[in-house]
C-alpha cells in the first residue's frame, strides 16, 4: 500500500514536470501553428543558466529567476528571428527549421559550458527524505516540484481563463483568423505566448536540475514524452496537457514499478523482467494510439 | 601585382612550402570518435588523450612525425563505417583509432580489418570481436565491455555481499553489463530491473530497491542517466543505507564532478586512477592538469595510452608502410601504461589488473576516487578462448 502510495507520488511529480514542458508546447502549436521541435532546447537552456547563475551566487533560489529570465530572453529572440518567418509556412519546414535551431543551441552550449554535465547544487533543506505519513518516506524536493507544477496549473488557469490576455489566447486557440480579423495584433499575441512557453521550459529545466543531469541534449530526452502529452491532451488546451500530463506521468511510472512484478505472477522470472521493461516503455505510446481511436482529437481538443 | 594577389600568390607558396613536407613524412591516423550529444566528451577525452602524447614527444610517437585526422561519428554506427571508408580509401590511412560506442565499432571495425589496415581501440570492446570474431588487425587498449562489470561482481563478492540488486538500461550494454556483473558476483540475484534508455526519473526503481532490500545495489547507467540516478538514490535517502557497487564508467571524473556528494561512500572499480603511483601515470597526470582545464577522465588515459602503444610500434618500425612488421610491433605492447602492468592476450585484448577504488570527500568537498587494492590480477576476459587467429 505504502509502495503503490509513494509511485503515485513519483507519477504526479513526472507529470507535473511533463505539463510544465506540455503547456507551453501546446500554446505554442494551438495558438499560433508552429511545431516547435527547439522547445526541449529552451528547457536545456534554462537549466543552463539557472545552474550558472546559482553556482555563481552560491544560492539555489537565485537560479530560478536566472534560468527564467534566460530562457524568456532567448525565447522571445527565436520567436522574433526565426518562428515569425515560419508561420505562413508548411509543418515540414517549421520541423527543419526548429531542428537547425536544437543542433544550433546544442553547439552554443558545448562552446559555452563545454561537453561536461554541469552540477547543480541542492539547498540543504532538501537533502535526505521526510515521512509524509508514517512509513512513507519521500524527498522533499520532489515534493517542492510538484508545488510548484500544481502552483503553475492555478496561474494558468487564472490567466487564461480570468484575464482578457486569456480571453485572447483561448480565442486564438478557437479561431486564428477570427481573432485576427477583429483587429486583435497577433504578432504581439504571438510573442507573448512563445515567451511564456519559453519561461515554463525554463522553469521545468531549473528544476530537474539537481535530480537530473545537466548536460546538452538533456531536452531531447524529454521532447519526446511532452509531444505525447500534447497530442493525447488536445491541441492547445493547456486543461488537457495537464490531464494528460499527469495521467501519463502516473501511467508511466506505475508501469515501471509494477508490472514486471505482476509478469512474474505467471510467467519465469527472466521473461517478467525483459517482457515488463519493453511493454512499460512502450506504456505512453500504446495509451496515446487508443485515445487517439476513440478521440482523434485529443482528450480536450481547442477549437472544432 | 594587386595587393589581394600577392597575399594569395604567398600563402599559396607557404602551402606549397609546408604540405608536401607533412604529406611525405608525417604517418596520419584515421580517429573517428563522438564529439557531439551529451557523450561528446567521452571522444573528445580520447581525442585529447592521444593528442597530448603527440605533443609531448614534440609532434612525434616513436620518433616519427604523426598527424591525427579527426571527425564526429555523432553516434551513428553509419556515420562510422562512411568515415572509415572515406579514410582508407580516399586518403589512404592505414593505422585507425578513436572509436568510443560499441554499436559504431560493430558497425566499422569489421570493414577496416577486412580491408587490410589496423584498428586499435581506445574504449569500444564488443564481446562479438572479442571471441569468434576476433582478428589479428583488432587490438584493444582499454578493455573487454564484460570484464568493467565483472571487477563490479567480484567487488561486491569481496566485500561478503550475498544479496545484490541489479539495474541497467534495457539495450545490449545493460545486459551484458547485469550478467557481467552476475559471472562473478555469485551470490543472489534478488532483483533485475531493466530501465529505459535515456530514462530521467529513476523514482519508480527506488522505492523497488528500498522494498527488496538488499545488501548492495550494483547499477550501470552510462553518463547523464547514471548521474541522474545517483543523485536520485541519495535523495531517496538510500545512499548510506543500503552499498552500492559500481563498474569503471559510472564513475568517472565527469560524472562525479556532476554527481557532488551524492557519490561519496559508493565503492568503485577501475582499470586506472589518476592516484596510480608509476612513472608514466605522474608524467601523463601533470601534462594533462598543465595542457587542460577539466577533470581528467580514464577515457583520456585510455587515448594516452593508445598514443604510447603507437609510439612503441612506430619506433620498432619506423612508420606504417609494412602492416605485418606494424602488427607485430603493436602486439608486442613494448610500452608503460600509465596503468602498470599492461600485456596482450590471445584475442588481442588487454591482460590487466582491476582495482577496488573507494570514493571519498576530497578537501573541496568534491568527490574523488582512492584507490584501495587489486581486486583481479593479471585478468584477462570471458572471451579470449573462443578466439582462433
Amino acid at each position: 500500500m505504502i509502495l503503490i502510495l509513494e509511485q503515485l507520488l513519483n507519477g504526479l511529480q513526472y507529470g507535473v514536470m511533463l505539463f510544465l514542458l506540455a503547456a507551453g508546447l501546446t500554446l505554442i502549436f494551438g495558438i499560433m501553428g508552429v511545431i516547435n521541435l527547439a522547445h526541449g532546447s529552451l528547457y536545456m537552456i534554462g537549466a543552463f543558466a539557472g545552474t550558472w547563475v546559482a553556482t555563481t551566487t552560491g544560492s539555489f533560489w537565485l537560479g530560478i529567476p536566472g534560468g527564467l529570465i534566460a530562457a524568456a530572453l532567448v525565447g522571445f529572440l527565436v520567436e522574433a528571428t526565426v518562428i515569425r518567418k515560419l508561420y505562413a509556412r508548411d509543418h515540414l519546414d517549421q520541423v527543419l527549421a526548429t531542428f537547425a535551431l536544437i543542433l544550433i543551441f546544442n553547439q552554443l552550449i558545448i562552446l559555452i559550458f563545454g561537453r561536461q554535465p554541469i552540477f547543480t547544487p541542492l539547498p540543504e533543506v532538501f537533502y535526505g527524505s521526510v515521512e509524509i505519513i508514517p512509513g512513507l518516506f519521500y524527498p522533499p524536493y520532489r515534493l517542492l516540484i510538484i508545488a510548484v507544477g500544481l502552483l503553475v496549473a492555478v496561474g494558468l488557469y487564472v490567466l487564461i481563463n480570468r484575464t482578457r490576455v486569456g480571453m485572447l489566447v483561448r480565442a486564438g486557440s478557437t479561431n486564428r483568423d477570427m481573432v485576427r480579423a477583429l483587429g486583435v495584433d497577433v504578432r504581439l499575441l504571438y510573442t507573448v505566448v512563445f515567451g511564456l512557453g519559453a519561461l515554463l521550459a525554463g522553469l521545468a529545466g531549473y528544476m530537474t536540475g539537481p535530480i537530473l543531469a545537466v548536460q546538452v541534449g538533456m531536452g531531447e530526452d524529454i521532447l519526446l514524452a511532452t509531444f505525447v502529452v500534447v497530442v493525447i491532451g488536445g491541441v492547445g488546451s493547456i486543461k488537457g496537457a495537464f490531464v494528460a500530463g499527469i495521467g501519463l506521468g502516473v501511467v508511466d511510472t506505475m508501469l515501471r514499478a509494477f508490472l514486471p512484478t505482476i509478469l512474474r505472477g505467471f510467467m519465469a522470472p527472466s521473461d517478467a523482467d525483459a517482457i515488463g521493461a519493453s511493454v512499460s516503455s512502450m506504456g505512453i505510446f500504446l495509451l496515446m494510439a487508443i485515445v487517439l481511436l476513440i478521440r482523434p482529437k485529443g482528450l480536450f481538443a481547442a477549437g472544432g | 601585382m594587386k595587393p589581394s594577389s600577392v597575399i594569395k600568390a604567398s600563402v599559396i607558396a607557404a602551402f606549397a612550402a609546408v604540405t608536401p613536407a607533412l604529406a611525405e613524412d608525417a604517418v596520419r591516423i584515421g580517429v573517428i570518435t563522438t564529439l557531439s550529444g551529451p557523450a561528446g566528451y567521452l571522444g573528445q577525452d580520447v581525442r585529447d588523450g592521444l593528442q597530448l602524447a603527440i605533443d609531448m614527444e614534440g609532434g612525434t610517437l616513436g620518433g616519427v612525425p604523426v598527424e591525427l585526422v579527426v571527425e564526429d561519428d555523432g553516434l551513428k554506427p553509419g556515420n562510422g563505417r562512411q568515415i572509415a571508408e572515406k579514410y582508407m580509401s580516399d586518403e589512404g590511412i592505414k593505422l585507425l583509432t578513436g572509436i568510443i560506442f560499441s554499436n559504431v565499432a560493430g558497425a566499422t571495425v569489421p570493414d577496416i580489418v577486412d580491408n587490410g589496415a589496423l584498428y586499435i581501440s581506445p574504449n569500444a570492446g564488443p564481446s562479438n570481436l572479442a571471441g569468434k570474431g576476433c582478428h589479428e588487425n583488432y587490438f584493444v587498449v582499454s578493455w573487454q565491455n564484460d570484464a568493467l562489470h565483472e571487477a563490479a561482481g567480484a567487488a561486491a563478492k569481496k566485500l561478503g555481499y550475498t544479496k545484490a540488486f541489479a539495474l541497467a538500461p534495457n539495450y545490449q550494454a545493460g545486459k551484458d553489463a547485469i550478467a557481467g556483473f552476475k559471472r562473478t558476483f555469485g551470490g543472489e540475484v534478488v532483483g533485475e530491473v531493466y530501465t529505459q534508455l535515456g530514462q530521467t526519473d529513476y523514482s519508480a526503481e527506488m522505492a523497488q530497491i528500498r522494498a527488496a532490500d538488499p545488501e548492495v545495489v550494483f547499477q550501470f547507467h552510462p553518463g547523464g542517466m547514471g548521474i541522474a540516478f545517483l543523485r536520485q538514490y541519495q535523495q531517496a535517502g538510500l545512499l548510506g543505507t543500503i552499498p552500492m557497487v559500481l563498474s569503471e564508467p559510472s564513475t568517472d571524473a565527469v560524472v562525479l564532478n556532476a554527481v557532488g556528494e551524492a557519490a561519496v561512500g559508493i565503492t568503485a572499480t577501475a582499470h586506472w586512477n589518476r592516484d596510480f603511483d608509476n612513472e608514466a601515470n605522474k608524467a601523463f597526470v601533470a601534462a594533462w592538469d598543465e595542457k587542460y582545464d577539466r577533470p581528467i577522465t580514464y577515457y583520456a588515459s585510455q587515448g594516452y595510452d593508445t598514443g604510447l602503444l603507437i609510439a612503441s610500434a612506430l619506433r620498432e618500425t619506423g612508420g606504417v608502410d609494412d602492416i605485418d612488421a606494424l602488427r607485430e610491433a603493436v602486439r608486442k605492447a613494448d610500452f608503460d601504461s600509465v596503468r602498470g602492468a599492461f600485456s596482450f592476450g590471445k584475442n588481442q585484448h588487454p591482460v590487466h589488473n582491476w582495482y577496488q577504488l573507494d570514493i571519498v570527500a576530497g578537501e573541496d568537498g568534491k568527490p574523488m576516487a582512492v584507490t584501495k587494492e587489486v581486486l583481479l590480477e593479471n585478468y584477462g576476459d570471458s572471451y579470449a578462448d573462443q578466439c582462433e587467429m
